[in-house]
C-alpha cells in the first residue's frame, strides 16, 4: 500500500459471494392478479432451466394481487439470479425469499389407500400419530387428508405405501413468517 | 373517440414521428386511422422488415423504434425481430392486431397466440381485452420499453376493439408501476469502493458494452477513462462508445477480437464491466476466463451481475449516473498513474506486435478487409453502418473505426441474417441527413432484399454494400477450420441473383465492381448517387476472420492467422 493512501482497498481481499445455499428455498412471490401472470412465471423457470420443486398459486387478502409459492433447490440453483429474474417480470410485485427458522410452511395432501379389513386399525393408528384424519370410507379403501411440513408428509407416505397408495395428492407448500412482521 | 385513433393519437403523445409497418385484415381498423395519424408510416414489404426498421430506427435515434402488424402470419413474421431487440436491448413498441376479441381460442382465420409465444423474449407485453385500456397501455408500453435496460414490449390488440368508442384523453404523467421500478443512481457506497480498487489496480481494464451507447454514456465513458490512462475494449454492440482512434483503444474484445484486447483481460488484475454481459462470445471458455481479474461490474439490469461472471464489486444503475460518480471519487483519490507504466509497455508491444493484419489482395483482387478500409476513406468514416450477420459485420467490427456511439447498428445478441437493410431503412429515416450504409454479406442480404421495394417506393436512400463472396462465409469458414473443410450448403455461386439487375428491376440502382483499383471510387459513386443504391463487391472467395478465438477454448488460446489453428 502506498504512503498517503492509507484506505486504498487490496484487491486480493475482494471475494464474491458463494452463488448456491445448498438448502431448500421457498419463495413467496406476490404478483398482479392478471391473465397470463402464471405463465410469465413458469415459463422464466422453464427458459432458464430452474426447476421447480413444488408450487401453490391463490389469491391474497388483495384481490388484485396473489400469491405464488414456490420451493425449489439452493443445491442446484443459485436463488439470487432466480428472483433477479423474476424481479424483471414487470407483473412480480414482491419477492420472498422465506427464512427457514422464521417461516411456517404447510403443505396438504390427500391419500388413497387400500384398506383390507385386517390393515384398517394398523392405517387409523397411523392418522392419529400424524394427527391426520380420515376423510373418505370406503369398501376397499380410505382416504386420508395430511398437514404439515413436506418432510411430515414424507414420513407418512412411507408408512402407508406398504399397505398398497392408490393415490395421493398434494397441493404444494404454502409459507407465511412467523411473528408480527 | 373511435379506439384506433385514440391509438394513433397515444402514439403521438409519447413523441412518434415514425412507424413501419403492414396491414392485414386484423389490423384493418388501426390502419384506416394511420391515414389521418400525425406521424410517417413507412410501408415494408415484410413485418420482419418492419421490426428490423424499427430497431434501426430505435438505435440510430435513442428513440422509441415502432412497428405494426396484423394478426396470425404478421405477427409471427415479427418475432424474429422482437427476439432481436431483447437480445440487444432495443427500445421497441410493436403492435399486432389480433382475431376478434370473439373468435380468441377458436383457432380463427388468422389466429396465433402472439403473446404466449413471444413471452419468452419481451420486456412485457399487454393484451387488450377492453378499448379503454388503449391510452394507458400506450402509455406504459413506451415507459417500459425505454427505461432502465431497454427492450420490446408489445401490444396485441383485438380487432373489434379498434372500432369502440372510447373517451381519450392523452397520458402524460408519470407512469406507476408497482412491479417495475429501474434503480438507476447507483450505490454510493459500491462506487467508493469501485474507485479505491480502480487506485490500486496495476492491470486495470475497461470492458464496455452496448450499455453506455443505449446510456447514451459515450461522454462520460470518455471522461473517466481520461481521469487516467485507463485502456479500453468494447464489445460489438459497444462500438463507438470511445473512439477507434483514442490512444486507450485496445480494439473490440471477444471471438473475434485483438490480440491486445483478449490478453489484457486475460492478464487484467481487475475488469470494469459497463453496461456489458459477459456473453460467451466475449468469454470464451467460461472456466479459463480472466483468471487474475477482480470484477466490478455496473450494469442497469441487476439480473446480469453475476450471471456469468461473479462480481467483486456489483454497482447497479445506469451508467450515464455511476460513471460520472466513479470519476469524481476515482480524480479525488489522486493516484500516481505512474503504477500503469508496467501494463501499458505491455499492452503497447501487444499491439504494436499483433495488429489487425491481413494478406494485401493481388491483381486487383479485393480483399474484403480492404473493402471496410476503403467503405471508412469513401464515407469519411463518419456513416451510420448497418451489417447483416457473418464474416462481413466481423470485417466491419474490426476495420471501419468506429468514433461515435449509434454508428453502428448490427443484430450483436441473435445474430439475425437479413438485418442489415431494413436496419438501415429505420436508420435513414430516423436520421435523414447522414449517410447511411448497409454492409451486407449475400448470404444474409437476400433473407429481406424486398425490403430495397419500401428503399424505393418510399424514398429511403440507403447504400448498399454487399461484400459478395459467394458464400455464406462464416458457416463455411467453420466448415473449413472445424469440420474437415466438408462444405455443407454454404455455397451460395454468384449465377442467382444477378444483384445488379436484381436492384434495377426494384428500380434502385446497380453496381458492380471486382478491382481493388476501382473499389473505392465506386464506392463515391454510388455514396453520390441519388436513391437507393446496391453495390455488388466481389470480393475473395475463402477469406477467413482473424483474429478468433475457436469455439469452446480460453481467450489467451486465441488464433491470428490460418496456420495456428487446429481442431
Amino acid at each position: 500500500m502506498e504512503a498517503g493512501t492509507p484506505d486504498l482497498l487490496k484487491l486480493e481481499d475482494l471475494h464474491v459471494p458463494g452463488q448456491l445455499s445448498g438448502r431448500k428455498h421457498v419463495l413467496s412471490i406476490l404478483v398482479e392478479n392478471k391473465p397470463g401472470v402464471l405463465a410469465r412465471v413458469a415459463g422464466l423457470f422453464s427458459r432458464r432451466g430452474f426447476n421447480i420443486d413444488t408450487l401453490a398459486v391463490g389469491p391474497t387478502d388483495d384481490p388484485s394481487v396473489s400469491r405464488i409459492t414456490l420451493t425449489l433447490d439452493g443445491a442446484v440453483h443459485p436463488i439470487d439470479q432466480v428472483t433477479k429474474q423474476l424481479h424483471k417480470l414487470i407483473n412480480v410485485l414482491k419477492i420472498r425469499d422465506m427464512e427457514p427458522e422464521e417461516t411456517v410452511a404447510r403443505e396438504m395432501a390427500l391419500f388413497k389407500v387400500s384398506s383390507a379389513v385386517e390393515n384398517r386399525a394398523e392405517i387409523i393408528q397411523f392418522a392419529e400419530i400424524f394427527r391426520a384424519k380420515i376423510v373418505d370410507v370406503a369398501r376397499r379403501t380410505m382416504t386420508i387428508e395430511v398437514t404439515g411440513s413436506a418432510e411430515k408428509i414424507e414420513a407418512f407416505e412411507r408408512m402407508v405405501r406398504p399397505h398398497g397408495l392408490v393415490e395421493m395428492v398434494r397441493t404444494g407448500e404454502i409459507a407465511i413468517a412467523r411473528g408480527s412482521e | 373517440m373511435r379506439a384506433a385513433d385514440a391509438l394513433m393519437e397515444s402514439l403521438k403523445a409519447e413523441g412518434v414521428k415514425h412507424a413501419f409497418g403492414i396491414p392485414g385484415g386484423a389490423n384493418l381498423p388501426m390502419y384506416d386511422a394511420v391515414v389521418d395519424a400525425d406521424f410517417r408510416h413507412v410501408q415494408t414489404r415484410h413485418e420482419q422488415g418492419a421490426g428490423h426498421a424499427a430497431e434501426g430506427y430505435a438505435r440510430a435515434s435513442g428513440k422509441v423504434g415502432v412497428a405494426f402488424a396484423t394478426s396470425g402470419p404478421g405477427a409471427t413474421n415479427l418475432i424474429t425481430a422482437i427476439a432481436d431487440a431483447m437480445l440487444d436491448s432495443t427500445a421497441t413498441v410493436f403492435i399486432t392486431g389480433q382475431v376478434k376479441t370473439e373468435l380468441i381460442g377458436t383457432d380463427g382465420f388468422q389466429e396465433a397466440d402472439v403473446l404466449g409465444a413471444t413471452l419468452p423474449f419481451v420486456k412485457h407485453s399487454f393484451q387488450v381485452t377492453d378499448a379503454r385500456q388503449i391510452p394507458e397501455y400506450v402509455h406504459e408500453a413506451f415507459h417500459v420499453a425505454s427505461t432502465g435496460r431497454p427492450g420490446p414490449v408489445l401490444l396485441d390488440i383485438p380487432s373489434d376493439l379498434f372500432r369502440a368508442d372510447i373517451d381519450y384523453s392523452p397520458r402524460t404523467e408519470p407512469v406507476e408501476l408497482a412491479g417495475y421500478r429501474p434503480s438507476t443512481e447507483g450505490n454510493d457506497k459500491q462506487i467508493r469502493i469501485a474507485a479505491k480498487a480502480l487506485a490500486n489496480a496495476r492491470r486495470p481494464i475497461f470492458y464496455t458494452g452496448g450499455g453506455v451507447i443505449n446510456g447514451n454514456a459515450s461522454e462520460e465513458l470518455r471522461e473517466l477513462i481520461a481521469s487516467d490512462r485507463f485502456p479500453v475494449t468494447s464489445t460489438l454492440m459497444g462500438l463507438g462508445a470511445f473512439p477507434a482512434s483514442g490512444g486507450n483503444w485496445l480494439g473490440m474484445l471477444g471471438m473475434h477480437g485483438t490480440f491486445a484486447a483478449n490478453h489484457a483481460m486475460d492478464q487484467a488484475d481487475l475488469i470494469v464491466a459497463v453496461g456489458a454481459r459477459f456473453d460467451d462470445r466475449i468469454t470464451g471458455k467460461l472456466s479459463e476466463f480472466a483468471p487474475h481479474a477482480k470484477v466490478i461490474h455496473i450494469d442497469i439490469d441487476p439480473a446480469e451481475i453475476s450471471k456469468n461472471v461473479g462480481a467483486h464489486i456489483p454497482i447497479v444503475g445506469d451508467v450515464k449516473q455511476v460513471l460520472p460518480k466513479l470519476t469524481r471519487e476515482y480524480r479525488a483519490l489522486q493516484t500516481d498513474s505512474s503504477r500503469l507504466d508496467a501494463w501499458w509497455s505491455t499492452l503497447d508491444s501487444w499491439r504494436d506486435q499483433h495488429p489487425l493484419r491481413y494478406a494485401p489482395g493481388v491483381d486487383g483482387e479485393i480483399k474484403p478487409q480492404y473493402m471496410i478500409e476503403a467503405m471508412h476513406r469513401a464515407t469519411g468514416g463518419d456513416a451510420i453502418v448497418t451489417s447483416d450477420v457473418g464474416q462481413h459485420q466481423m470485417w466491419t467490427a474490426q476495420y471501419y473505426g468506429f468514433e461515435q456511439p449509434r454508428r453502428w447498428i448490427n443484430s450483436g445478441g441473435l445474430g439475425t441474417m437479413g438485418f442489415g437493410l431494413p436496419a438501415a431503412i429505420g436508420a435513414k429515416v430516423a436520421c435523414p441527413d447522414e449517410t447511411v450504409v448497409c454492409v451486407a454479406g449475400d448470404g444474409s442480404l437476400i433473407m429481406n432484399i424486398q425490403e430495397l421495394a419500401t428503399c424505393v417506393t418510399e424514398g429511403v436512400d440507403v447504400k448498399v454494400f454487399l461484400m459478395n463472396n459467394g458464400y455464406m462465409g462464416m458457416v463455411r469458414q467453420w466448415q473449413e477450420l472445424f469440420w474437415d473443410r466438408r462444405y455443407s450448403s454454404v455455397d451460395m455461386g454468384f449465377a442467382s441473383p444477378d444483384w445488379v439487375k436484381l436492384a434495377e428491376a426494384f428500380g434502385a440502382t446497380g453496381l458492380r465492381c471486382d478491382n481493388a483499383d476501382d473499389l473505392e471510387a465506386t464506392m463515391v459513386q454510388a455514396l453520390e448517387t441519388e436513391g437507393p443504391v446496391l453495390l455488388d463487391v466481389r470480393v475473395a472467395r475463402e477469406e477467413n476472420c482473424y483474429p478468433m478465438i475457436p469455439p469452446g477454448s480460453a481467450a489467451r488460446d486465441m488464433v491470428e492467422a490460418p496456420e495456428e489453428v487446429t481442431s
